[in-house]
């Protein structure tokens, strides 16, 4: 369980997000909205811990995640950016191997081969394994960096006791990785974040744009508005007309699908 | 790739310790190596000039260079750019003028120039210029450097730093006021083994130390958020290899003065070769630049010979050149 409790984060006088508790169960998919300027992005890093908030603490399992160290922390918890750019020539199964560097000292073992082998194949990268990253698509180098995250907080069933009796949670924060995607990535995207977001001991927090994407895939849907959080919950009780209206100043109508709870349409 | 490297460094340094200004023959090395052993007899001239000029020289331009190369190399996996090197961001100016100034002072005041006091008054000045290049380059919003902020305070530094050794050498008398001028070109021919022993000891410890930094620099190629996220603590990182450069970086300035650009090649060449990995780069750096200096230094032997150019005129003639071409490619973001 991850629970932040009176988060209020300010650079100098402006305050970017003001107050906010909110908890997020492991073994869910949580989504993050609201218009531009409401805080989301400030929110997802200060629950990843890049950012420490003037007030309010953040827990990891009711860890204090302000104490945490480092590189303990990156063992279960990863970050997915958008847009990541590789300063120089990386082959891409390298920059896959990245999400291992925090759980091996100088080189990598057959474990993290493997498992980096196994995520590449996953994500359909294996034949970009030699390529240099920067030559790759956005679509294609998101790919790679989701492949990496997976390498990061991957765990091994055969090798469960080498975590401990009780492993720890482990937490996914994803910062608008759907931005420069396309629709087809997008769904393939979000469709292999829903199937992780099943594991039991796995907290996804995301911020996504398109309502829609969040209404199909969110289990928890949490809204803010100018960094003050407004609603909690299921798709259905988060997406109201009125919600909607006053945050994004819009008109939304309902139209009734098969396999989504909800579309909807603007005008 | 590293094989190679090193069988390439060990060719080029037997060349360097056969030719020069006197060329020695194969033979001539053995028995000047073999008379160090006890009960041989005493070495003749020639053998002396080999044991106690030629040969500790070769080893300095090693190690000269390995520091040079690692420097460049840490440089730029701190700014994730290619075209930083030591003395672009001032480190090596800094260094050349608390060399020159403690050379001068130690004449006017008579203190005894100690060798181990000269790499101490180098690292202060190498320190000092780096700080202040770093201090003035720094954005008032965020504070952080950006790349343009930072070489062009750093030539402003570099000029700074320059014109104050310029200012030494006007008021320094002979011998000294000659000795800066050397420095300020770079020049190997003040190395005996007492310096070899001093470098060493910097250039090696530093590339050991920063190798174990490897794996976090590659981190950091894909940015200072991304690698916090994989673990790295950014800020330490920094300050380590920020401290590792300028501590390798001012000690083998102080024996030798100002040589650039080696830095700067070193690094791009390796990638153009094998890629971006720091683990290999660091390596490869050390052994590259110590080949690529001791070549510069046998050109600068033997372009004039029996006299001898300073080594800073011969690797600034190649790497203007090469750096002008790494600018026009502009393969990065400012």
């Amino acid at each position: 369980m991850l629970t932040a409790t009176n988060i209020t984060f300010r650079i100098g006088q402006k305050e970017l997000i003001s107050d906010i508790s909110v908890s997020f169960a492991p073994g869910k998919l949580h989504l993050i909205i609201g218009p531009n300027g409401a805080g989301k992005s400030t929110l997802i890093k200060v629950l990843a811990r890049l950012l420490r908030p003037q007030n309010g603490t953040v827990e990891y399992e009711g860890a204090d995640v302000g104490e945490a160290r480092e590189a303990d922390l990156a063992k279960h918890r990863a970050v997915l950016s958008q847009a990541i750019e590789v300063a120089f020539p990386l082959t891409v199964r390298e920059v896959v191997m990245m999400g291992r560097y925090p759980h091996f000292g100088g080189r990598p073992g057959p474990l993290d081969e493997n498992i980096v082998d196994e995520v590449m194949t996953h994500f359909d990268v294996t034949e970009f394994s030699a390529r240099d990253y920067q030559t790759l698509s956005g679509g294609e180098r998101q790919r790679v960096n989701f492949a990496r995250v997976l390498a990061q907080l991957w765990r091994d069933d055969a090798n469960q006791e080498a975590n401990g009796p009780r492993a720890r949670c482990r937490y996914l924060f994803l910062d608008e990785p759907l931005t420069f995607l396309d629709i087809r990535h997008q769904l393939d995207f979000m469709k292999k974040v829903r199937a992780f977001a099943n594991a039991p001991d796995v907290a996804i927090v995301g911020v996504v744009h398109d309502l829609n994407l969040a209404a199909r895939f969110a289990d928890q849907i949490v809204l803010l508005n100018r960094g003050r959080f407004i609603a909690a919950g299921t798709p259905v009780e988060v997406l109201t007309a009125g919600l909607i209206r006053d945050a994004f100043g819009v008109e939304p109508s309902f139209v009734p699908t098969q396999h989504a709870g909800l579309h909807l349409i603007f005008e | 790739m590293l094989i190679a490297l090193t069988v390439l460094t060990l060719l080029v340094l037997a060349a360097s310790i056969r030719f020069g200004a006197i060329d020695f023959s194969v033979a001539q090395i053995s028995r000047a190596l073999v008379s160090l052993f006890p009960g041989q007899p005493e070495p003749t001239l020639d053998q002396r000039i080999f044991l106690e000029l030629r040969f500790p020289r070769a080893i300095m331009c090693l190690l000269v260079g390995a520091s040079l190369g690692v420097g460049g190399t840490l440089m730029q996996a701190l700014f994730r750019n290619p075209i930083v090197e030591p003395g672009l961001v001032g480190t090596s100016s800094g260094a050349a003028f608390g060399s020159a100034l403690f050379f001068v002072l130690g004449g006017v005041f008579h203190i005894g120039t100690s060798l181990f006091a000269l790499p101490v008054a180098a690292c202060i000045g190498g320190v000092l210029s780096t700080y202040l290049v770093f201090l003035l380059a720094r954005s008032r919003e965020d504070g952080r450097a950006s790349i343009v902020m930072l070489l062009l305070t750093g030539l402003a530094v570099n000029a700074l730093f320059m014109s104050a050794i310029g200012f030494l050498q006007y008021i320094a008398r002979d011998p000294q006021a000659r000795s800066i001028t050397f420095w300020s070109l770079g020049t190997l021919s003040g190395s005996s083994w007492k310096t070899v022993e001093i470098v060493s000891i910097s250039t090696i410890a530093g590339t050991l130390i920063a190798l174990r930094y490897a794996k976090q620099l590659n981190a950091l190629m894909i940015g200072e958020e991304e690698a916090t996220y994989l673990g790295v603590n950014v800020n330490r990182l920094k300050w380590i290899i920020l401290s590792i450069n300028v501590v390798i970086v001012a000690v083998a300035t102080a024996f030798t003065g100002v040589i650039s650009f080696v830095g700067l090649i070193v690094p791009h060449l390796l990638r153009m070769i094998g890629g971006a990995d720091n683990r290999y780069l660091i390596a490869g750096s050390a052994l590259m630049g110590a080949t690529l200096l001791t070549l510069a230094d046998l050109l600068a032997r033997l372009v004039v010979r029996p006299a001898e150019l300073p080594i800073g005129i011969v690797t600034s003639a190649v790497g203007v050149p090469v750096f002008i071409f790494l600018l026009r490619r502009r393969q990065y973001v400012f």
